[in-house]
């Protein structure tokens, strides 16, 4: 079952660690000032008289003026003022925290939005061990991540609340968010800006790994593809080729190198097909590459009338991409 | 629908054959060439001169032309509401939608059309122009005077607004509703993802009401500024009145900036410019922030005659001044200014230098204090009065609690490091509809219980009303409390469905119990109101014993407003009035449609003013107006060959006529 972790409240990492500390001076100081005032209004209601039909205004207060109501009013403003302040440097305290995470031995990602799916290239100073992946991140537990935000179409956000809040990715405006995992887990993280048809289906899960079996991780991102192993298996990767899916997608160590969708080098790795619409199972998937438009309506791949033993074939061989 | 005159004659119990009579008479009056000036009881002589003078046309020429405030007034009130509940009916089916994990009820493509079109139609169709109507019906009555400063251009407005709204809504039904979300950020409604004609729809509702309220706020200034009864000076303006014209100085600041935002995306559609295109060096960010400049000031441009409305409400059902009068005003202009100062508080997530971040952190966190002050004033008015517990004073209790959970949200989301987390997320839905729910639209219904009565001539039922009252209290908190829990939960907004796994079933369908229990709510206000309006009982002229000048009149008010033109010497005329006070001054004349004019701080007498007559150039200028602007959707060049009928139907509108330049030529002579 897909799943992952994304309550605020419940923070797994430094950055939303912090966060969850503003919370918790927020919550108690604006649920008393909340109650203060409802309290003050129903006791109003009950000392002042009531009365059943309109009567002749009380005009007093025209003529004399009211100073201990005014001294009330006043120490209430000035209460609320004070605790305004409290909660100003609560905030404030509290972003130059979020600004000061230390980087050092950062791993560097960068993650490109596109409509509707999210594409990850994790970085290295020796460029054969880059790596591209798709919808889904692998992160090292205790070790601070620099995610270079890049908006290739319209504004997407990146936003996963068990790590960090959220930061934009703007056309023309490339910028870095980051933030540090230090419980391992899974995380959903989702796009937070409206951005079309399917903002609903783009889902990013972030799965904060001990730091071994990251390296693990990362060294199969890197391998080429699995060679075909069955004639099944070589079957589909020739359907493959043949067929459209290659004019979009790359397979590494395959003719197939398309740029316009996720990279499946290694898909059968990952825990959901189409940004976090279905659980990648062998039957989720050759449903999805029959008609994605029946799950994901509005998506850039197309329905293909693929015979059901031409489907097996591309199902086994994408399967047994690990 | 009578003429508003010819319904408050029959009022006072004449029939129709001594109606008939009483405006022969005028008109022999008239033609007599007699000068009758204002100023007698009704059913004087003056009188029926005025009502001769004031009345609008028969028929449906009329009912076109017409630039009566209240006719105007009441028709922005009716269209918002029609619009309100037109919007209510998109939300509702957005919630049947989400009541459930992996609903199919409706797909990506139509959700997106419902919650732009929900909230395109309440921020820009409903809330501003219902404040507006209310402001263009009750500020000439509140402040003494006999119709709005520039009626032919408020009536202009009332058109625009109406047509606008109608093609948004017809674009809609013809799949062409808009899709980017209310705020419609660029590239998402610009030439490369906004495909088809949905974001010019929406380019041109932005035009059309946002022409429309700055026109009704330019003339709603202007007769608060200078047309307010003699006596009447700044400290004695009521302070609904200093509501509208807080609201309309920031209308005349905030509505540019979208309006421009607005063009520049309909250049970058219709002409190819690169405005907010990066690869040509443009920015999309640029679009953020004209919109927001506009997009946050408009939430207190909405709320601030709520607060206005709870102002008024509160004294006479507390039965003493409102307490703290300067305080509360102050607190609304200063409102008013650092309204403007924490737009950058919708752009936390889009990276931002720090200092500014902390910046409009403390803006947003400052502008609690006004606001708190008139709470605190409020509570202090019905700590000392007696309380007289009717359905407006319900609603605006119902304001403290919703308003003030809305409020401290506020607070929470104006902290930079929070609002990342909660940003457009449901957290962010709930608090902006305890906000606006309990800042206008709780007000706005004590205002219609309180109004109804000056409006029609009726009561609303007040068993009805408590139980509109009740769901609608209940029904809201159903609705919109689980909304907070569900976006720190993680839930974003504007999905058009979401998965089990997420574990957010539970309190979707408990929002959609709640959105069902509104919509009863309302159903009853709307049973109630047709109700009143056929037989409700009569109000009379000050049915609850108020002490403001809207209630001197009759209800509901003859064409003319007032008899003769009300003196003040208080903030509570109609409370604090001694006996031996004058209650009139008289001599504009009867047979024109005359005003008086008054200086700006203390509403000296300063001039006569001729009220401009009623014409059909209002409604056609409006209507060529809405042709240019589909026009040049269509093809660029419409946007020079369709200014041409605009240019003629404002150019007539100001065509002088003979016999105006000759009655204006006799009165320089004659009082």
């Amino acid at each position: 079952m897909i799943g992952g972790m994304h309550d605020v409240q419940v923070p797994a990492g430094a950055q939303a660690h912090a966060i969850a500390g503003v919370w918790h001076w927020l919550l108690p100081i604006c649920t008393f000032v909340f109650v203060a005032l409802v309290i003050a209004m129903l006791v109003a209601l009950w000392r002042a008289p009531w009365i059943r039909e309109s009567v002749a205004p009380d005009l007093s207060s025209l003529r004399q003026s009211e100073p201990e109501i005014a001294r009330a009013v006043w120490a209430a403003v000035i209460v609320s003022t004070l605790l305004l302040l409290v909660l100003l440097a609560v905030s404030v305290f509290t972003d130059r925290a979020l600004a000061q995470l230390p980087l050092e031995n950062a791993l560097h990602v960068e993650l490109t939005g596109y409509q509707w799916w999210w594409e990850a290239r994790y970085d290295d100073p020796d460029a054969s061990r880059i790596f591209t992946t798709a919808n889904e991140l692998h992160v090292p537990v205790g070790r601070p991540v620099i995610v270079t935000l890049v908006g290739a179409d319209v504004i997407h956000s990146f936003w996963v609340p068990s790590l960090h809040g959220k930061k934009d990715l703007i056309p023309g405006r490339t910028q870095t968010i980051s933030f540090r995992a230090d419980r391992p887990g899974t995380y959903r993280g989702t796009c937070a800006e409206y951005c079309g048809y399917q903002h609903a289906h783009m889902v990013l899960y972030v799965v904060a790994d001990a730091p071994n079996d990251y390296e693990q991780w990362a060294q199969r991102q890197r391998a080429p593809a699995h060679a075909p192993a069955t004639a099944e298996e070589q079957r589909g990767r020739d359907l493959f080729l043949r067929r459209s899916c290659a004019m979009c997608h790359a397979i590494d160590g395959t003719p197939a190198q398309g740029q316009h969708a996720p990279n499946l080098t290694h898909v059968a790795s990952r825990m959901t097909i189409g940004a976090g619409t279905l659980e990648n199972t062998a039957s989720r998937r050759a449903a999805w590459i029959l008609d994605p438009q029946q799950f994901k309506p509005g998506a850039n791949m197309p329905a293909e009338n693929i015979p059901p033993d031409e489907l097996a074939a591309i199902n086994a061989y994408l399967g047994s991409l690990e | 629908m009578s003429s508003a005159a010819g319904s408050s004659w029959a009022r006072f119990g004449f029939s129709r054959r001594a109606q008939r009579a009483l405006r022969e008479q005028a008109d022999a009056v008239v033609s007599r060439g007699e000068v009758v000036l204002d100023g007698a009881g009704f059913g004087s002589k003056a009188a029926l001169a005025l009502e001769h003078t004031w009345q609008d046309k028969r028929g449906i020429i009329g009912w076109l032309e017409t630039n009566d405030h209240k006719r105007i007034g009441k028709r922005f009130v009716v269209t918002a509401f029609l619009f309100f509940c037109a919007a209510g009916i998109l939300s509702a089916i957005m919630r049947t939608q989400l009541a459930f994990p992996d609903n199919d009820i409706v797909g990506p493509d139509l959700y997106d059309q419902l919650f732009t079109m929900h909230g395109t139609t309440m921020m820009f169709v409903f809330a501003v122009p219902i404040m507006q109507g209310m402001g263009v019906y009750l500020v000439p009555l509140m402040v003494g005077t006999r119709n709005t400063a520039f009626p032919r251009m408020t009536a202009c407005a009332y058109w625009l607004y109406l047509l606008g709204g109608l093609t948004l809504w017809i674009g809609f039904a013809l799949n062409t509703g808009a899709d980017a979300g209310w705020f419609a950020y660029v590239p998402l409604a610009g030439p490369d993802y906004g495909v088809g004609k949905r974001a010019d729809v929406w380019n041109n509702l932005i035009n059309l009401t946002e022409a429309m309220g700055l026109m009704v706020a330019v003339d709603l200034a202007t007769v608060i500024l200078k047309m307010r009864a003699p006596g009447m000076s700044l400290r004695r303006m009521p302070i609904f009145a200093w509501s509208i014209l807080v609201t309309s100085v920031m209308i005349i600041f905030a509505m540019p900036s979208v309006m421009l935002a607005a063009n520049l995306a309909q250049f970058d559609r219709t002409f190819g410019t690169h405005f907010f295109n990066p690869a040509e060096g443009g920015d999309v960010l640029v679009w953020q922030h004209l919109f927001w400049f506009f997009g946050h000031p408009e939430v207190y441009f909405i709320f601030i005659p709520g607060l206005g409305f709870i102002s008024t409400i509160i004294p006479t059902f507390a039965r003493r001044p409102l307490f703290g009068h300067t305080a509360i005003v102050l607190s609304m202009i200063a409102t008013g200014f650092l309204a403007f100062g924490l737009w950058v508080h919708h752009m936390f997530a889009t990276n931002l230098p720090e200092v500014g971040k902390s910046f409009f952190t403390a803006m947003s966190f400052m502008i609690a204090i006004p606001t708190a002050v008139q709470i605190f004033c409020w509570i202090a008015t019905l700590w000392t009065g007696r309380i007289h517990l009717r359905v407006p004073l319900l609603f605006v209790l119902a304001f403290f609690v919703i308003f003030v959970l809305g409020g401290v949200t506020g607070i929470m989301v104006g902290a930079v490091p929070f609002d990342l987390q909660v940003h457009d997320t449901y957290f962010v839905v709930a608090h902006l509809h305890y906000v606006l729910f309990g800042g206008a639209v709780f007000p706005l219904f004590a205002a219609f219980y309180y109004w109804f009565p000056k409006f029609t001539g009726r009561m609303l039922d007040e068993r009805l009303g408590r139980w509109q009252f009740w769901l609608f209290f209940i029904g809201f908190n159903v609705t919109f409390f689980p909304m907070h829990l569900l976006g720190l939960d993680g839930m974003p907004r504007r999905i058009y469905t979401y998965g089990a796994e997420t574990g957010w079933g539970t309190l979707n369908l408990l929002a959609t119990i709640g959105t069902a229990i509104i919509a009863v709510s309302v159903v009853i206000f709307i049973v109630n109101f047709v109700r009143s309006l056929a037989k409700g009982t009569l109000a009379g002229d000050n049915p609850w014993g108020a002490p403001t000048l809207e209630w001197a009149t009759h209800s509901p008010p003859p064409a003319f407003n007032f008899v003769a033109v009300p003196v003040v010497a208080s903030r509570e005329p109609l409370w604090a009035r001694e006996a031996d006070e004058p209650t009139h001054v008289t001599g504009l004349s009867a047979q024109t449609r005359e005003g008086l004019v008054t200086t700006v701080l203390d509403a000296l007498p300063d001039v006569r003013y001729s009220y401009p007559s009623p014409t059909i150039w209002p409604v056609v200028a409006a209507v060529t107006v809405v042709i240019w602007l589909f026009w040049s959707n269509i093809t660029p060049s419409g946007m020079w060959y369709g200014l041409i009928p605009p240019a003629i139907a404002f150019t007539l509108w100001y065509w002088p006529t003979r016999k105006e330049t000759a009655e204006q030529l006799l009165l320089q002579r004659r009082p």
